[in-house]
């Protein structure tokens, strides 16, 4: 049953490997070849971000270069999002828009890095050495494309967006936090337009080496999610943008704008991880969703990749019977932004009404429509969510 | 009546827990706070050679295992956490009947780690050798430093607190630079508006003073470099301001319903009356000249609250200290109540306590709903000369008794353009 205060998806900015915008990442997967980076940073294979016409999305110049890679992937997929909801040039409403930006941190300066691990052991006084260096190394703004509210910031900059801003840390669980936010907000009546998203930036050592810490980093050669577990698992990482448009209904009709999908519920929890607690987890996220037609549902998943967490899903999801696609098999897996590609992977074929090729030998094929789309969302240290995604 | 004026939960206070650098807990803070003492002091954390700013609210008077800003950060949390809990008397222990909002700042491993693994990766560090990030990799990829991994993850010190605390749900960790223990409450009160639960744990924490932030901060000439002494330097509406000073703390809240309160019998030391917010496009570190969020921001506050101007006793400014920050705030101030402007009390914890930076917002709200309860307004000290641009009552160097304040409102502007103001009442 329509109801004015159901969430729906008006716009969607989705940016990696496989391209710039939904519809180019729909045509990828049609005829799906995996985009890696094997080179840059070997042995660690990363799923590269395709090139972006910057321009068209941060038209000033000044502002591309206040900016790190990973702002500059959020402000373009965020910008993609607001003309797929016909948002741009609508000062008003930009002006009362909410926003939820799920980040982590941005890029250091590597020059200076090497720079300061290379000479403090040489040094009589290192510590007094090390306040010289980054007083006269670091950039002064460098500061500003490193904090992490500065992606929301920079989208307050260049798309205008202003009614609210806040960001979301925690990896994977923060994505999902923000949708559910969003939602909640909107079913409230707190919020009617809100503009939710996030960005990684992959092609970073230091990124890299917060994963590879926990060892949960795959080595080459590539292998989708599924069947790289015969192999130990392992996260790919990918260069991701993704932000969506999430609205009232009665919003979109009285804006006249087409939405991609409802959000009919989204859930998100938390546990230590011990043995069987994320399938407890999302076995009562699955019992509180509302009913769906299992016939006509396919499954988007955003497992990472990691051992543990990834083949305990699968054996969850095997329960359930349903085709599975994995998001990060196609473009990598991306922390914050993870949840949201995939939700974005989920509104795009439920409004295709198919699901796209498999894209692994693990994956079944799918014939029938697609009606609905259950989103998983564990994350590849804690927290355990699931949405469902539906006709609008 | 449990609700407001529009039907929703209202939101109160039952449990506030404090650390800053004037000390532990609500009563030596206010005790400090109202006495006009300062806790900014010299760093001894880390060597200060070639710095030109040397002073920071620190706070190292509480023995930690280990030195870096989420293990500090943390370690404050659970701290505060325990004393709002305590006073509440919500919940059993390891079970709190909500969700939590953390007010964190952004995580990244430290020079610490970075110096451990290179010198773990056994890559040449005399004469001409050369380490890079290659080197830390291999050093990452041994698996001895698990321990790092786990630090350093922006979801380990929300996830930490969740186990030891037992909230429920998905923790939240937010940043808004300088508004995010605002923003952190405002979460709050809207969860509980929503009814999606009966109480909240909100929590914002900040430790980290370290060589990189200060220089990070330093760079962008945000600091005061009024080092001698230290407790002059933090100086907000005076004409001589020259800057911030970092410093370190952590405010706990415990929100409830206000018919959830009741049922419990739980003693109610304050309203969360409104919550607003705007942000501003205009710049990366600078304020919209014209000051148009900073006003949009307070009332939306007072709008959400459903008050006018008029009802408004006291502000607690976000007041840094900086040139730019208090001259747009008592631009934003003096629009929003117009002639009054200059007869409301308005004055700055930072002067005594610093920025606190992501806590913030948490701390300074405790202090507002103390100065309600306490009817008595702490100082702005250091204020030596008057700015004749800003005409404001800042309770010059010396605590002031009041009657009659019902209503504060307690301001945070964030680098980034994020704002948050909240409305807060006496019980």
């Amino acid at each position: 049953m329509a109801d004015d205060r159901d969430a729906l998806i008006t716009g969607i900015g989705l940016i990696s490997c496989l391209g710039s915008g939904i519809e180019a990442t729909w045509e990828s997967l049609a005829s799906f070849s995996p985009v890696l980076d094997l080179e840059s940073f070997a042995p660690f294979p990363v799923h590269p971000m395709a090139p972006l016409e910057l321009d068209k999305q941060i038209p000033k110049r000044g502002d591309q270069r206040q900016m790190e890679a990973w702002q500059r992937i959020g402000v373009f997929a965020a910008g993609l999002a607001l003309d797929a909801a016909q948002l741009k040039g609508n000062t008003d409403l930009l002006g009362r828009m909410d926003m939820i930006v799920a980040a982590g941190g941005g890029e250091r300066d590597y020059a200076v890095d090497a720079a300061i691990l290379s000479g403090y052991g040489k040094q009589e006084n290192p510590g007094g050495w090390l306040n010289e260096r980054l007083l006269s190394d670091l950039r002064p703004t460098l500061f500003l494309a490193q904090l992490s509210n500065l992606l929301a910031g920079n989208i307050s900059i260049v798309h205008g967006v202003t009614g609210s801003s806040r960001t979301f840390m925690g990896e994977e669980p923060a994505g999902a936090d923000a949708v559910r936010i969003a939602c909640a907000r909107i079913a409230a009546g707190q919020g009617d337009v809100v503009l939710v998203g996030g960005s990684y930036n992959a092609q970073r050592p230091d990124v890299l080496l917060q994963c590879e810490l926990g060892g949960t980093l795959g080595r080459a050669p590539f292998a989708g999610v599924w069947s790289r577990q015969k192999a130990g698992g392992g996260m790919f990482m990918g260069s991701v943008g993704c932000f969506l448009v999430i609205e009232s209904r009665a919003s979109a009709v009285a804006r006249g704008v087409a939405p991609y999908a409802r959000i009919a519920a989204v859930k998100t929890d938390r546990c230590r991880r011990d043995a069987g607690q994320a399938t407890a987890n999302a076995q009562a996220q699955l019992a509180a969703l509302p009913a769906f037609d299992a016939a006509n549902t396919a499954v988007i998943s955003s497992a990472s990749g990691v051992a543990a967490p990834t083949q305990e899903e699968a054996a969850w999801l095997a329960t359930l019977g349903l085709p599975v696609r994995s998001t990060a098999t196609a473009i990598g897996h991306s922390m914050e932004p993870a949840f949201l590609a995939s939700m974005a992977l989920a509104a795009a074929s439920v409004r295709q009404g198919t699901l796209f090729p498999a894209l692994d030998p693990a994956e079944a094929p799918m014939t029938a429509p697609l009606r609905s789309a259950l989103v998983t969302g564990w994350g590849h240290w804690r927290g355990e969510s699931l949405a469902l995604v539906t006709a609008a | 009546m449990d609700t407001d004026r529009l039907g929703r939960p209202i939101v109160v206070v039952t449990g506030m827990g404090i650390i800053t650098s004037l000390g532990e807990g609500q009563a030596a803070n206010w005790q400090a706070l109202t006495a006009g003492r300062s806790g900014i002091r010299r760093i001894s954390r880390f060597p200060i050679d070639n710095m030109k700013t040397t002073i920071a609210g620190t706070v190292d008077f509480l023995p930690v295992a280990e030195q870096s800003a989420p293990a500090l950060s943390q370690h404050l949390a659970e701290r505060v956490i325990e004393e709002a809990v305590a006073e509440a008397k919500i919940g059993r222990p390891g079970d709190f009947p909500g969700p939590l909002l953390l007010a964190l700042p952004p995580v990244e491993m430290e020079w610490a780690q970075r110096l451990a693994l290179a010198a773990a990766s056994g890559a040449p560090t005399t004469g001409d050798g050369q380490v890079s990030y290659d080197d830390l990799l291999r050093a990452a990829s041994s698996g001895k430093f698990e321990a790092y991994y786990r630090r350093f993850l922006f979801a380990s010190v929300g996830e930490a607190l969740a186990d030891r605390f037992g909230t429920k749900g998905s923790p939240i960790a937010t940043s808004t630079a300088c508004a995010s223990g605002g923003t952190a409450i405002q979460l709050g009160v809207e969860a509980i508006r929503r009814g999606d639960s009966a109480a909240a744990l909100v929590v914002g924490t900040d430790a980290s003073v370290n060589q990189e932030s200060l220089i990070r901060f330093s760079l962008l000439s945000a600091l005061s470099t009024r080092n001698d002494p230290p407790s002059s330097a933090s100086r907000p509406f005076s004409k001589d301001r020259e800057g911030f000073v970092m410093a370190e703390g952590a405010g706990a809240l415990v929100l409830e319903s206000l018919a959830s309160a009741r049922a419990r019998g739980a003693e109610i030391l304050g309203v969360v009356e409104g919550c607003g917010e705007q942000a501003d496009g205009f710049h990366r570190t600078r304020s919209s000249p014209d000051g148009k969020p900073i006003i949009a921001c307070m009332r939306n506050a007072l709008a959400d609250a459903g008050l006018s101007p008029d009802a408004v006793g006291y502000i607690n400014a976000h007041g840094t200290g900086t040139p730019e920050n208090d001259k747009m705030e008592w631009v934003g101030v003096s629009t929003v109540f117009g002639e009054r402007a200059g007869a409301i009390p308005m004055s700055s914890n930072k002067s005594m306590i610093g920025h606190t930076l992501t806590a913030a917002g948490a701390v300074e709200a405790i202090f507002s709903i103390l100065t309600l309860r306490h009817q008595v307004l702490p100082p702005t000290i250091n204020y030596d000369i008057p700015d004749p641009s800003l005409p404001v009552d800042c309770v010059p160097n010396v605590a002031r008794a009041v009657s009659g304040v019902r209503h504060a409102i307690s301001n945070s502007f964030g680098f980034g353009g994020q704002n948050v103001c909240l409305v807060l009442g006496v019980a």
